[in-house]
């Protein structure tokens, strides 16, 4: 490892403290960036950004607000086009995927979900196996399935047969989660995933990505819970507000002056049953 | 069991035949309503007479050249405004849109107009009303996107100014035209059945549009829920929107050169089916095609009896429905 961006200053990546555990869970997505440049708006320049997040890695993505972390997911997702430098799915790039193919293996979670005409807890979680069937083809007893069992995962089986605009927004925001569960990616990105969560169903949203990476998908997700990155993610990516952006594992970047730059708000940090705990500091 | 399992209808499509069956049913009575209500009636016993190749000269010249052209035509102009309005709809997120209110039907009805000002007819006069129609929905939805995102208000303002200006530009065209060579201002201005010609082109053309929807079916209930989030889950939402342009554009125009500007026909009918049908594009688009037209028969039935021996032109009995549901729904969305 090391800095692996010529002449770039604003990005770099921070090798690793410890040498990461060799790995040797199935491969079922993998997702890389060369030198990708986000094209956020009102913002000229910016890191360019070369990562690879492996399958069974759990990547934060941290910033102020506005620092671009939803505009980076929708580009890695190939929703935006980036500025320059190119996005690699499981080896090839983005560009060159039929947008179904790419549905196959990437999945990502929305930060805001919006109402189109009413519809089913059942239904919405069945939309995740669009992208598996064909045109003609009609979703079958094995699709049902599929969506019923994400539905049950995340706690929320119980009300499939409700309309999605009756439900709160913690319940809107797991059947999101199922949705992608159903469509069952090699790569989850998730946008704020534990948004409207409460702290049970934070706890239980992440321990489900982790499950995922376990299981050899790759993941990567922004939040805004310094504590939650800490505890869950094995990688963490910093979007700083002028564009520049750092990027390693976990422990390398914890560092609270880097945070606090990052945020502009000191901390303070505890220790916790081992693992460091970050608070606001006056 | 896979076996078991594959050879089954799936799960989703088993409650459809049902309202797709009942819908099939009422549209051959509200036909055979058509067929026998009018200056002269007709009983089951002779209607029955007459599809069989038999009964009196009379009844045959009523039913067969009359009334049963005149049915179908109404039969397949509110199918394709019924899936005009339901496929723009999808497209806008947004159950307001119609193809009269955002202005498709006045561009259409310019489009014929010219052409058969400039002495063309047949296809032509059809081909001139899609790009008529189509050049309306460019201007409605690139003027109403804007920078920001579509807004019910801009989009419906943008709508009602554009068809607005259609109806000034009808206005002028048939002022300066000789009146003989063309069905008169109202048929343009408020649609009226009494001048459609035979029903064949437009009833191929829901055939045909209902046959398409088929596949596409699956991929407008995920654009309904955004294009982002369609584009997220595998659908070619450029591609998509722009098969929903043309698709509405052409429907709406084969409505307008058999009928005139019907309005709120596609306001109206899928208003109606998802409240009872739910929001399954494969199953609403079918049944807009059938509901559409059953409506629409109605309403020319009833155009034309109520106040015989004059006539109605069909359009206000539509508007007299639609203008209620557009308010309705429009004081509902706030």
């Amino acid at each position: 490892m090391g800095r692996s961006t010529q002449g770039n200053r604003l990005a770099r990546e921070v090798p690793p403290a410890v040498a990461p555990p060799a790995r040797a869970e199935p491969m079922r997505g993998c997702l890389e960036s060369r030198e990708l440049v986000i094209d956020v708006p009102g913002r000229s320049g910016g890191a360019a950004l070369t990562l690879a997040v492996a399958p069974g890695q759990v990547w934060g993505v941290l910033g102020p607000n506005g620092a671009g972390k939803t505009t980076l997911l929708h580009t890695l997702a190939g929703l935006r086009a980036p500025r320059s430098g190119e996005i690699r799915l499981d080896g090839r790039s983005l560009t060159a995927w039929r947008r179904r193919d790419v549905a196959r293996r990437l999945g990502l979670v929305f930060q805001e979900n919006h109402d189109g005409f009413p519809a089913t807890v059942r239904e919405t979680a069945l939309i995740g196996r669009h992208p598996w069937l064909s045109p003609w083809q009609m979703e079958g007893g094995e699709d049902l399935r599929l969506a019923e069992a994400a539905l049950a995962r995340l706690g929320v089986g119980h009300l499939a047969d409700r309309l999605v605009g009756t439900l709160s927004g913690g319940e809107r925001q797991r059947v999101a989660i199922a949705t992608v569960l159903a469509q069952a990616p090699g790569v989850w990105l998730a946008d704020e995933p534990t948004n409207h969560l409460d702290l049970r169903h934070q706890t239980a949203v992440m321990a489900l990505l982790a499950e995922q990476a376990r299981a050899g998908s790759a993941v990567m997700m922004c939040l805004h819970d310094l504590n939650l990155a800490a505890r869950w993610c094995d990688h963490l990516l910093l979007l700083y507000p002028d564009g520049e952006a750092c990027w390693g594992p976990r422990d390398a970047m914890l560092v609270p002056a880097a945070l606090e730059r990052l945020y502009g708000q000191r901390l303070a940090t505890a220790w916790v049953e081992g693992a460091p705990v970050f608070v606001p500091a006056g | 069991m896979a076996g078991a399992d594959s050879r089954c209808v799936p799960r989703a499509a088993r409650g459809w035949a049902m309202p797709l069956g009942l819908l099939s049913l009422t549209s051959l009575l509200a036909l055979g309503l058509a067929v026998a209500v009018g200056s002269v009636g007709i009983t089951p016993e002779a209607l029955w007479a007459v599809l069989r190749g038999e009964g009196d000269a009379l009844s045959r010249t009523l039913v067969l050249e009359l009334r049963l052209p005149r049915a179908l035509s109404a039969f397949a102009v509110g199918g394709l405004l019924a899936m005009a309005g339901a496929l723009m709809q999808v497209l806008l997120r947004n159950p307001l849109a119609d193809p009269y209110v955002l202005g498709l039907s006045g561009g259409a009805a310019v489009g014929a107009l010219v052409a058969m000002l400039a002495g063309v007819g047949g296809a032509l006069v059809t081909g001139s009303a899609f790009a008529g129609a189509l050049a309306s929905t460019l201007v409605v939805f690139g003027l109403a996107h804007g920078t920001g995102s579509w807004t019910p208000s801009r989009l419906l303002l943008t709508g009602v100014v554009v068809a607005a200006g259609w109806g000034a530009v009808i206005t002028l065209l048939l002022s300066v035209s000789p009146v003989e060579r063309l069905p008169g201002m109202l048929y343009w201005l408020m649609g009226d059945l009494a001048h459609a010609g035979a029903p064949g082109a437009p009833l191929a053309l829901l055939l045909v549009a209902s046959l398409v929807a088929l596949p596409l079916g699956r991929s407008l209930n995920v654009l309904a829920r955004g294009p982002l989030q369609a584009a997220a889950l595998g659908v070619a939402v450029r591609p998509l929107e722009w098969a929903i342009y043309l698709m509405a554009s052409a429907l709406t125009a084969m409505a307008v050169t058999s009928a005139g500007s019907i309005g709120f026909v596609g306001l109206v009918v899928p208003h109606m089916l998802r409240l009872s049908l739910g929001n399954d594009q494969r199953l609403i688009l079918p049944a807009c095609a059938l509901a559409g037209g059953t409506l629409l028969v109605l309403a020319d039935t009833l155009a034309r009896t109520v106040i015989a021996p004059e006539q109605l032109p069909v359009g206000v009995i539509t508007a007299l429905l639609g203008v209620p549901t557009f308010l309705y729904l429009l004081y509902r969305s706030r």
